[in-house]
């Protein structure tokens, strides 16, 4: 008896779900949110999901979509694994009117690369992900927006070089997450090391990164003169705190672009004082887009996660991914007809053909957010510009200016990897003809 | 009335030997085969087979590996991620390094890759066992998370330690549909548990059994530990890393060593005991409890706590998943403390005297 209400209760949920699942077929942009809220990494996932989450909603609230097409959006928590990942993606990705996937991370980014170009949704993964999926050409459906993490190393050591004239003889070390996040930046920095002629340490922190004692203790015996952290969630204030203990003065660390949020410094407080990180994007609450999020979505009780993280680096970080996806699907509606819903493979044509000049990023209310940038078929990454910012304690400020990727580097470095990825694969280049589709 | 084996008499030794000695059973496992191969292809969607039924089926093959030597030989392993990498990490080199090396080959030179791999690691079990073998064994997973993300030789000099592979094909035929890729796996968990089935109602198998039951007493009438102990672990391995190979191909496509880490054998482990000991059908039970539930409960909750007007957000999805299947793995061990397959069997133990049972 026990068994057969179990199993009407099982068939009746199934009979509800797929019934749901009938009714939402409306002519709507369905955009499919890959998310951890839960996991070793969720204090870093979750400001990230909200900001991408309250975009939406402001659009939907303030513009009534776009040019009258409705955003339409479902989360799927895949906990940082790569497994869960693939099954959140092929779950979502038959969704009428779907339109380009941002996993959140990068082992998700590698087990998508194929799946993506074979079903040819576009793989927005700005800031992160695979560095040689800038050449367009090679990777068709990558989008690594704004910059990889061989740019974000490189500006580092530009920034080092820029600060104390000459790294020659001098000792970096790299506190990295074991895993291929982590690795992507060693080719870059191994080759700025043959060329600024500095040393190079490379010390591994096993994921998820709460155990670190034997890198510190490295960190001690090696003395390096620069400590660069390329850490993920609870990695970062743990590297900061055994900073702290090891005695390693915290502003000759330097982070990358996810070491540098308000969850990786805030429990450290103090001890963090002095610590740097680049800085993708700026925070805080005074640019329009933030203001129109707390106006049209905050004020009326739908914001996504508590009010008082609008506006931090996570979360305008995921305000801007959402930002550019949107403005990817106007930038195709232009072309591909106002009003209509878009095809990931129009969505694509879109974000290889963004061009956010000024004027245009003060439309959207991103003025001092982001620098203008400008995609192409072969370049998918639109633009390098990161700054350096610095924790007094209490804040982030920005302690730079602006510094861009070394071209004369990372061109050669992206070219040379795209053709190994496509002959390992036995790919080929995309025809020039392509692009105009 | 209708599963009993009244009137079926068997005349020589052959049919007395055969795997399902009641007719009503090859019946159902023939229509359970015809399903799987035929009618399953016509009903399942896109999203049914690349994210539930080809993880199912893999895992089912690993689980059946892990089984063989939990299970029938009684040495408990934490090793199985790490078995399952040497499978994926094997055969990506044989595919990568050697030109048009075809695909069924590579996956098994895998497999081979992971015995040497399982036998070396299984040479602890001579001297320890129980749970001392377990951290032994926990030992193997640790030295391939280290090797499969320091060595580069063995992730073809992969500057992030990420590898993949495309383009697959058997005889001429791309494996890139869902359906190819399902029926792939599906033929090889075929072949595998048919010839593993074999193996452990042979002499061999007796061999495990006799020696989880009592080692001693095994030793005492004739059976050397060395050799089945450690084909156990050679036969156990081989399985396992056949399915990490076609996880590592089929499954994921781009991967790295994270995808085989000491929680997918902690997850491996999990499914062999909820499954059932010792029972080829344990480890189809226990992949479909630990893969397909969470996944089934992540999409049901939200439609049942729709239904009483609850509206559950994603990280309350979450753990009220984890909850709940950490629950349901609770209740059903004190139920049926011998698995999945234990309750199978007992049903069909009651079904045979049913309407009438004494």
């Amino acid at each position: 008896m026990k068994l057969r209400s179990l199993l009407t209760t099982g068939l009746v949920a199934a009979a509800a779900l797929s019934a749901a699942s009938a009714f939402a077929q409306a002519k709507e942009q369905f955009f499919p949110l890959l998310s951890y809220r839960t996991g070793p990494y969720a204090p870093n996932g979750t400001p990230w999901a909200n900001g991408k989450q309250d975009y939406l909603k402001m659009i939907n609230a303030r513009d009534g979509g776009i040019n009258g097409v409705k955003l339409t959006w479902e989360e799927c928590e895949t906990g940082y694994a790569t497994d869960r990942g693939v099954e959140c993606y092929e779950r979502l990705k038959g969704r009428p009117g779907v339109t380009l996937f941002d996993p959140q991370a990068t082992g998700i980014t590698f087990a998508l690369t194929d799946k993506v170009a074979a079903d040819k949704i576009p793989l927005l993964t700005l800031g992160y992900g695979l560095s040689v999926a800038q050449d367009g050409q090679a990777f068709p459906w990558n989008f690594p927006l704004m910059g990889s993490y061989w740019t974000a190393a490189d500006v580092l050591v530009q920034h080092l070089v820029k600060k104390d004239g000459n790294l020659k003889g001098k000792k970096i070390a790299l506190v990295y997450h074991d895993s291929p996040f982590g690795k992507e930046p060693i080719p870059l920095l191994q080759e700025r090391a043959r060329m600024n002629g500095f040393e190079l340490l490379l010390i591994p922190v096993t994921a998820p990164g709460v155990e670190q004692k034997a890198a510190w203790l490295q960190v001690r015996q090696q003395r390096p003169d620069y400590v660069m952290l390329w850490g993920w969630g609870v990695m970062n204030s743990t590297a900061l705190k055994e900073a702290q203990a090891t005695g390693y003065p915290r502003d000759k660390m330097y982070g990358v672009w996810w070491a540098g949020a308000e969850p990786d410094v805030k429990d450290v407080g103090e001890g963090a004082k002095g610590y740097h990180a680049l800085n993708l994007n700026s925070s805080g609450t005074q640019p329009k887009v933030i203001q129109d999020i707390l106006k049209t979505v905050h004020e009326k009780g739908q914001g996504t996660g508590p009010k008082d993280e609008v506006g931090s680096v996570l979360y305008t970080r995921g305000v801007i991914i959402q930002a550019l996806s949107v403005e990817a699907v106007r930038r195709a509606q232009e072309r591909f007809g106002k009003g209509k819903v878009m095809t990931p493979e129009q969505v694509r044509w879109g974000l290889e053909n963004l061009n956010l000049d000024q004027k245009r990023l003060d439309q959207l209310g991103l003025t001092g957010v982001i620098r203008p940038l400008s995609t192409s078929c072969s370049d998918h990454m639109g633009s390098t510009w990161v700054r350096v910012q610095t924790w007094d304690g209490a804040k982030w400020n920005i302690t730079s200016d602006w510094y861009q990727a070394d071209e004369s580097i990372i061109k050669p470095m992206v070219k040379a990897g795209a053709e190994k990825y496509l002959s390992d694969k036995k790919l080929s280049r995309r025809a020039v003809a392509d692009c105009q589709s | 009335m209708l599963y009993r084996e009244n009137g079926q008499f068997k005349t020589s030794y052959r049919s007395d030997l055969q795997i399902f000695p009641i007719l009503q059973d090859r019946f159902a496992i023939a229509l359970l085969l015809a399903a799987a191969y035929l009618v399953v292809p016509l009903l399942a969607s896109d999203y049914l087979f690349r994210a539930i039924l080809i993880p199912f089926l893999i895992m089912a093959l690993a689980a059946l590996g892990v089984n063989i030597l939990v299970g029938y030989c009684g040495q408990i392993s934490l090793g199985s991620g790490a078995f399952m990498a040497a499978g994926a990490y094997g055969a990506y080199n044989f595919f990568a390094r050697i030109p048009d090396m075809p695909l069924v080959p590579a996956i098994l030179l895998g497999g081979l890759c992971a015995t040497a791999f399982g036998i070396l690691f299984g040479l602890p079990s001579l001297r320890v066992k129980g749970l001392y073998l377990a951290v032994a064994t926990l030992a193997a997973q640790f030295f391939a998370d280290w090797a499969f993300l320091r060595v580069k030789w063995l992730v073809n000099d992969s500057p992030s330690g990420s590898v993949g592979v495309s383009a697959l094909s058997v005889l001429g035929l791309p494996i890139d549909s869902a359906l190819s890729k399902y029926w792939f796996c599906l033929v090889m968990l075929t072949v595998i548990a048919l010839l593993a089935k074999n193996l452990v109602r042979g002499a061999i198998g007796r061999e495990w059994m006799a020696i989880r039951d009592m080692d001693v007493a095994a030793a005492v009438i004739g059976i050397r530990p060395m050799y089945a102990k450690l084909s156990a672990f050679a036969v156990s391995s081989f399985i396992v890393g056949v399915a990490g190979a076609l996880w590592a191909f089929v499954y994921l496509g781009t991967w790295e060593p994270a995808a085989f880490s000491v929680d997918l054998s902690f997850r491996l482990l999990f499914m062999v005991i909820i499954g059932g000991l010792g029972s080829i059908m344990g480890g189809f039970f226990g992949a479909a409890f630990i893969v397909v539930l969470p996944i089934a409960l992540n999409q049901f909750l939200p439609t049942l706590a729709g239904a009483v007007g609850l509206n559950i957000s994603t990280a309350g999805l979450s753990h009220a998943e984890l909850m709940i299947f950490g629950a349901l793995i609770i209740w059903f061990l004190i139920v049926e403390p011998h698995g999945l397959a234990r309750l199978w069997s007992t049903g069909k133990q009651k079904l045979r005297l049913w309407p009438f049972p004494h």
